[in-house]
């Protein structure tokens, strides 16, 4: 059977920050007879159920499936992307994680290229637009020719798929002390490049999502692997890799625009 | 009547009736695709291939969505795959056999047409998302690889690992970017649906408010597309995404839209159990497990050992025992409805005594730990991760919950809804899954919808109809914006002492109880006398904290579970005015000797759809007989 849970009270110091403008600060809040079956989200929920009761302004934050799919959810916790948990999403962690009478603290994103919108709701717009640089293949409705037609071998086709799981939540740029944006766009690049459906256009592809990414503000890769470490779908480091030569080739070999 | 329920199934044999259609659609030109606009309202898997393949035949497309950005979509949340009648494996699939197997798993209340034109695209959409660059499982001769699901004997299914929602829903989200870096598609994110606007009839624009700013914006366009999902959130404890709600179509039913069965909703049967009140949301566990998962309970009542301590022969294996030819891998209806008989019954496993096992022990001995992992190890992490407890080691609990919403807005054979230029794909609409949806169905139907049907349908709505030209200053939208504005100060003015998701708590435990697995006549009626009570209480205690003019989750919840405290009376009226069982639709009173549901076809082949009257009124109830050519009407049995 399961551990039985228990109830525990923890101490939390939230970021609030009322829009994009204000300059924040921290507010202190204790909270008690949380289950430790219970996720952090709920607990949050818990929260703010508190708050509103109280005439106090609840909590903003941003969360949606809550299955560790959507990528919505962020959090810094206790200087953590997505709390203390290996490859876990927040909405994934579990009270059980924390002991009674721990001090939580809670944090947005920090980057340049996602403000924050309010406490810890941030604006993650820039990875729509790194996509838009080149993260597709243009291939409209009604080309597409037999799936079957081109074989790809088992290896490349899983490769591409542990790439593919990326869900764009951020966790590997908040991570980053250069705010790098590398991990996620190498995700992609890689994706595409494992696949024959993604040679057609490989010859640009880099250069433009690399080019955009540098545009938005974020920063470069210095070999940290924070990002590694952080992401909760463990997108491998050597994606990085495979996109520095995908880049590389793409400014060598490339034809002029 | 004020509608008229055409369903414009073309004429011809049913294997002939697409070809006729497409062919018979009125088109547009080229160069004058660029002078109509679309607005399409969601971007899942159905909202977003029908942005990105109209955007790429030239309309200009205004694309919304109520997360950050169109990739979180809910049909990320799909693991388990999406069926094609590719016959790849050569065990004698084909167009036929899935159109068969979809009309007798929706248990005879859907319409032939469409699910058979669904089972004549679904290769195209392989074909599809193969050149997007999805990346299907394989095997060693790096062919795509198949697996069997819940209610199919042959293997049909397309796969990559857990996440198939994922990735098609990313294909379809990179086709959109590529569109909006062409400057075809324009992007609103974080925007929530007020309304519908209707002018001379025809749908025309919405009114929605910016999440972030607070802002009340008008948009207007030639055809307006709902692709806004389901509302199983109606039960508050779902599998949907927390921010999934009715409203865009519960907005449009208020403008004249039908809503067609209401009460199918689908209990999935393989999710997390429910561990306390706190809980916001339930965790489905795919239902590819039972593919090689035994579902068991002991077979004596109140049997509280652990799992591991219960030898094999007290034991009971009752799909197996019950449904020997399909076994573990009846559709879901049969499996939800069984694991709740074994809990009524006493023999509900764990803690709260709600929930069965499912148990991968005889195949981890078969096949090897090594060969389960690579089947289903992201799904045995997400469970010992939420339960703390591993599913090598001892059985997993599982228990069935909310999943899926059959019903939706009625829309004909070319998705148009009860009002000219309202198109409604995917979840949304109510089309092709009759009163119970098999497994790996819902990936399919939305991109059928989206990439391979709207393209040609809504080409022929523009060339068939005369469009005035209006802008955003005619006065309907003056109207529909000042209404959404004086909703939204009076959920700020009540200022009572209950909070949104208190209320929505209690709607969910009412649903539950009396509109869930099995229902009756007594119960439903008191549904609807509770559902009346609550939502009197909602307007008059409801406590909103904060103002418009700022993110204010606690505005947005009050808005969706307004909604949700009138859909929830709709359903349960839906549900009592149809006596028969149906698919997801139990009816105590309509059972076979063997507790199986039992349809009346003679009174109830139809789809019922419902016509708005006013919040306090009883709808009309209207029918859309249901003729069976080609698949002939029996008992659904899979013993």
């Amino acid at each position: 059977m399961a551990n039985k849970e228990k109830d525990i009270t923890v101490h939390l110091k939230l970021w609030r920050q009322k829009n994009r403008k204000d300059k924040g600060q921290f507010d202190e809040h204790t909270l008690s007879g949380v289950s430790t079956g219970s996720s952090f989200l709920e607990m949050l929920d818990q929260l703010n159920e508190q708050l509103i009761i109280e005439d106090k302004a609840p909590f903003a934050f941003d969360h949606d499936c809550r299955e560790g799919i959507c990528g919505m959810c962020s959090l810094m916790i206790n200087g953590q992307a997505h709390g203390p948990e290996k490859a876990t999403t927040t909405c994934q962690l579990h009270m059980r994680s924390f002991e009674d009478q721990d001090t939580i603290v809670i944090e947005p994103w920090r980057s340049s290229a996602f403000p924050v919108l309010k406490d810890c709701v941030v604006d993650r717009s820039a990875f729509d637009k790194v996509i838009q640089a080149g993260g597709f293949t243009s291939v409209n409705v009604g080309n597409a020719q037999d799936a079957n037609a081109i074989p790809i071998a088992k290896e490349n086709a899983d490769l591409a798929m542990d790439a593919a799981a990326c869900i764009g939540c951020g966790a590997c740029v908040a991570s980053c002390p250069n705010a790098s944006a590398m991990l996620f766009t190498s995700a992609k690049i890689s994706q595409l490049a494992l696949l024959p459906q993604g040679k057609v256009e490989a010859e640009k592809r880099a250069a433009k999502m690399v080019e955009e990414m540098d545009e938005l503000g974020f920063g470069n890769c210095s070999n940290h692997a924070e990002c590694e470490a952080s992401c909760p779908k463990e997108i491998n480091l050597s994606n990085i890799a495979r996109m520095n030569r995908e880049f590389f080739k793409s400014k060598t070999f490339s034809r002029k625009d | 009547m004020s509608f008229k329920l055409d369903s414009k199934i073309p004429e011809g044999p049913i294997q002939d009736k697409w070809e006729n259609h497409k062919f018979k659609c009125k088109l547009v030109n080229p160069s004058n695709k660029r002078k109509y606009t679309v607005i399409v309202v969601g971007t899942g898997l159905a909202g977003g291939s029908a942005a990105a393949s109209m955007a790429e035949l030239g309309y200009n497309v205004k694309s919304f969505c109520i997360q950050d950005t169109p990739r979180r979509a809910h049909s990320i949340a799909a693991q388990g795959g999406i069926n094609a009648a590719k016959n790849y494996q050569n065990d004698g699939d084909s167009v036929w056999r899935l159109f068969y197997d979809t009309v007798k798993g929706g248990d005879y209340r859907s319409r032939e047409a469409n699910v058979y034109r669904l089972a004549q695209v679904s290769n195209n959409i392989i074909d599809q998302c193969v050149a997007q660059g999805v990346p299907f499982a394989r095997d060693y001769g790096g062919y795509l690889d198949n697996r069997s699901f819940g209610g199919a004997q042959v293997s049909r299914t397309f796969y990559a690992k857990g996440q198939t929602g994922q990735q098609l829903l990313l294909g379809a989200y990179q086709s959109m970017m590529k569109e909006v870096a062409k400057g075809k598609i324009d992007l609103y994110t974080r925007r929530e649906i007020l309304d519908i606007v209707v002018i001379d009839g025809k749908a025309r624009g919405i009114i929605v408010r910016d999440l972030i700013s607070g802002d009340i914006e008008r948009h207007v366009a030639d055809a307006v597309i709902l692709a806004s999902g389901g509302y199983g959130n109606v039960y508050f404890l779902s599998t949907n995404a927390m921010a999934s709600n009715v409203g865009a179509a519960w907005k449009a039913y208020k403008k004249g839209a039908g809503f067609a069965n209401p009460c199918f909703t689908q209990i999935h049967p393989t999710c997390i159990p429910v561990h306390g009140e706190n809980q916001a949301k339930l965790t489905l566990m795919s239902e590819s497990l039972r593919n090689d998962g035994r579902v068991w309970v002991p077979a004596k009542a109140d049997d509280k050992r652990h799992p591991n301590e219960i030898p094999e022969e007290e034991r009971d294996y009752y799909l197996e025992r019950i449904y020997p030819s399909f076994g573990n891998l009846v559709p879901r209806d049969v499996a939800s409805r069984n694991a709740k008989t074994m809990v009524d019954e006493n023999k509900g496993v764990g803690d709260t005594g709600v929930a069965v096992y499912l148990d991968f022990k005889d195949a981890i001995a078969r096949d090897g730990q090594p060969a389960i992992e690579e089947r289903y190890g992201n799904l045995f992490e997400m469970y010992q991760r939420i339960t703390n407890e591993s599913p090598y080691e001892q059985p997993m609990r599982i228990y069935p919950a909310v999943h899926y919403t059959m019903g939706g807005l009625w829309v004909d054979y070319n998705l148009q809804s009860t009002i000219p230029g309202l198109h409604v794909l995917g979840e949304a609409n109510f089309s092709d899954h009759g009163a119970n949806r098999l497994g790996a169905s819902a990936l399919m139907q939305g991109l059928a919808d989206g990439y391979f049907v709207i393209p040609y349908t809504i080409g022929n709505y523009f060339g068939t109809n005369k469009l005035e030209k209006v802008d955003t200053s005619h006065p309907e939208f003056d109207k529909a914006e000042k209404a959404a504005k004086a909703q939204i100060d009076k959920f700020l003015n009540i200022k009572g002492k209950r909070t949104a998701d208190d209320f929505h708590k209690k709607l969910g435990k009412i649903m539950w109880e009396h509109v869930g697995m099995a229902r009756e006549e007594k119960g439903l009626k008191t549904a609807i006398s509770e559902i009346k009570k609550l939502r009197a209480e909602f307007w008059t205690d409801l406590k909103i904290p904060g103002n418009q003019d700022e993110i204010n989750r606690e505005l947005e919840k009050a808005g969706r579970v307004a909604d949700f405290l009138e859909l929830g009376e709709l359903m349960a009226r839906d549900a009592l005015t149809r006596p028969e069982s149906c698919g997801g639709h139990f009816r105590l009173e309509s059972q076979t000797p063997e507790n199986e549901a039992l349809r009346n076809d003679e009174d109830f082949a139809h789809s019922a759809v419902w016509e708005f009257k006013g919040v306090d009124d009883e709808p009309a109830r209207h029918k859309e007989e249901l003729t069976f050519e080609n698949v002939p009407l029996t008992q659904r049995s899979y013993k």
